[in-house]
């Protein structure tokens, strides 16, 4: 059995009471209680986007189906962007666990070194987050409810029937005048004549946006696209009821407003979480630059900001898993 | 019985500092996990484009290996990235037990109160 003065205890790293549970300091085992309560909190986000989800009576969206676009590129990149995302913030993870490392063989320089890489890694992840959000607020051309019964052909001959209420969605450049149209934008004139509809943007250069095709059930199982005298017929039974991208009263992914309102929270709830560790990580940076570490003669404040960075890559994989993936 | 607040040859205690060698190895496990948290993240990405969405039994097989390789993700992580694996297993416990029993218990009755949700929907709609 070991005594009390058997062993010896380093003095900096006995708390208040002279003792050191857990042989950890104060502060590292408080960042732990803080990091578990914090868990609480985005398990308690994500299971309530569970329970939605699991009483939705309504087709739920799909996370590959809504988000494939990628900046810069035409064409679907089903969660290719998101993907991405998560090995930004794996990689500015990996850096931060460097910097520690390094902490631990007081090579100050290795440390600035890394935890700059850390940073630039975390304003990656917050831009890529800034240009997701805006693209999933403008939407990808928009939807009207339909406001009567209709029965049409589908791509393959058979019969397709939707009932009012059903939302059909338009082309991203169509979609885009018809917004500035129904806003009242006097520039933007539609002309049905026959079975062609065109949108003009009159103005210096004049731009046209024909209606080539209608999709339905775009966000969730059976996409299809509809063309020709089928699109010009649900073109006719079409509402007033027009929405384009999502905000907290409207989405055209879902008609459950819960869909985007879990999106907003849970991604903005982690973004926020980036976003102070990043500014942790750049006091710091700043602290270990000013040779703070070497006077206290440890790095353990690396240490435990880097706890907190870990942290919010693993929300990350189950928002990751548990928002898009399923 | 044993003292755990004693600090004696701990790796990550504040007067503990490795040598160069030391951190050769720790630093070929991180590039190591690294490689590992990378390709589960693109195994999963594959699975989900790979494969549709249905009532099959095949999707509910993809969706629980989603799960699984989530859970394997966050465990490397956790143990590795954050080293509460090499931390006093008494600390280890006291993060990890707790947690798990109220998300466990969370999940369970979230869920099942879900699914009455949309059983009472349908039957009143």
């Amino acid at each position: 059995m070991s005594g009390e003065a058997s062993k010896a205890i380093s003095k900096e790293v006995l708390w208040g009471g002279g003792r050191s549970p857990f042989s950890v300091s104060y502060g590292k085992m408080m960042m732990w209680y803080f990091l578990v309560s914090d868990a609480l909190t985005f398990g308690g986000l994500l299971v309530a986007y569970g329970f939605s989800r699991a009483g939705s009576t309504a087709a739920w969206p799909i996370g590959e189906q809504v988000f494939r676009a990628l900046p810069g590129a035409e064409g679907q990149y089903p969660l290719i962007y998101v993907a991405l995302m998560t090995f930004i913030l794996i990689v500015s993870s990996v850096t931060m666990v460097l910097a520690v490392e390094a902490g631990h063989r007081n090579d100050r320089k290795e440390v600035l070194k890394w935890m700059a890489f850390t940073i630039v890694g975390g304003f990656i992840f917050l831009g890529s987050q800034a240009w997701e959000w805006s693209h999933f607020i403008h939407g990808s051309g928009g939807s009207f409810l339909l406001a009567e019964d209709v029965q049409f052909a589908g791509p393959e001959g058979e019969m397709v029937e939707m009932t009012a209420g059903e939302a059909v969605f338009m082309d991203h450049h169509f979609g885009h005048l018809m917004e500035m149209h129904l806003n009242g934008n006097t520039a933007v004139t539609l002309n049905e004549e026959g079975s062609h509809v065109v949108l003009t943007e009159l103005g210096e250069h004049p731009h046209e946006a024909h209606l080539h095709g209608l999709t339905i059930n775009k966000y969730v199982e059976g996409e299809t696209i509809i063309e020709g005298d089928a699109m010009n017929a649900l073109w006719e039974a079409r509402s007033n009821n027009f929405t384009f991208g999502a905000n907290l009263h409207d989405s055209e992914y879902a008609v459950q407003q819960s869909y985007s309102d879990f999106f907003f929270f849970i991604t903005g709830f982690h973004g926020f979480h980036v976003f102070s560790g990043v500014i942790i990580n750049i006091v710091v940076f700043f602290l270990v630059l000013n040779r703070v570490m070497e006077r206290r003669k440890h790095y353990e404040m690396v240490e435990k900001v880097g706890l907190y960075w870990h942290f919010v890559d693993l929300v990350w994989v189950f928002v990751f898993t548990f928002f898009y993936l399923i | 019985m044993e003292r755990d607040d004693l600090i004696v040859n701990d790796s990550y205690s504040l007067n503990a500092h490795h040598s160069e060698e030391d951190g050769k190895g720790i630093r070929k496990k991180i590039y190591l996990v690294t490689v590992i948290l990378s390709a589960i993240t693109a195994v999963e990405v594959g699975m989900g484009i790979m494969f549709k969405r249905s009532e099959t039994f095949t999707w509910t097989a993809i969706k629980w290996s989603f799960i699984i390789l989530t859970l394997f993700k966050a465990g490397y992580i956790v143990m590795s990235f954050m080293h509460l694996g090499e931390e006093r297993k008494n600390l280890r416990n006291a993060v990890i037990v707790p947690y798990f029993l109220f998300v466990a218990y969370l999940i369970f009755i979230a869920l099942t109160e879900g699914a009455s949700h949309f059983g009472m929907d349908q039957m009143f709609h």
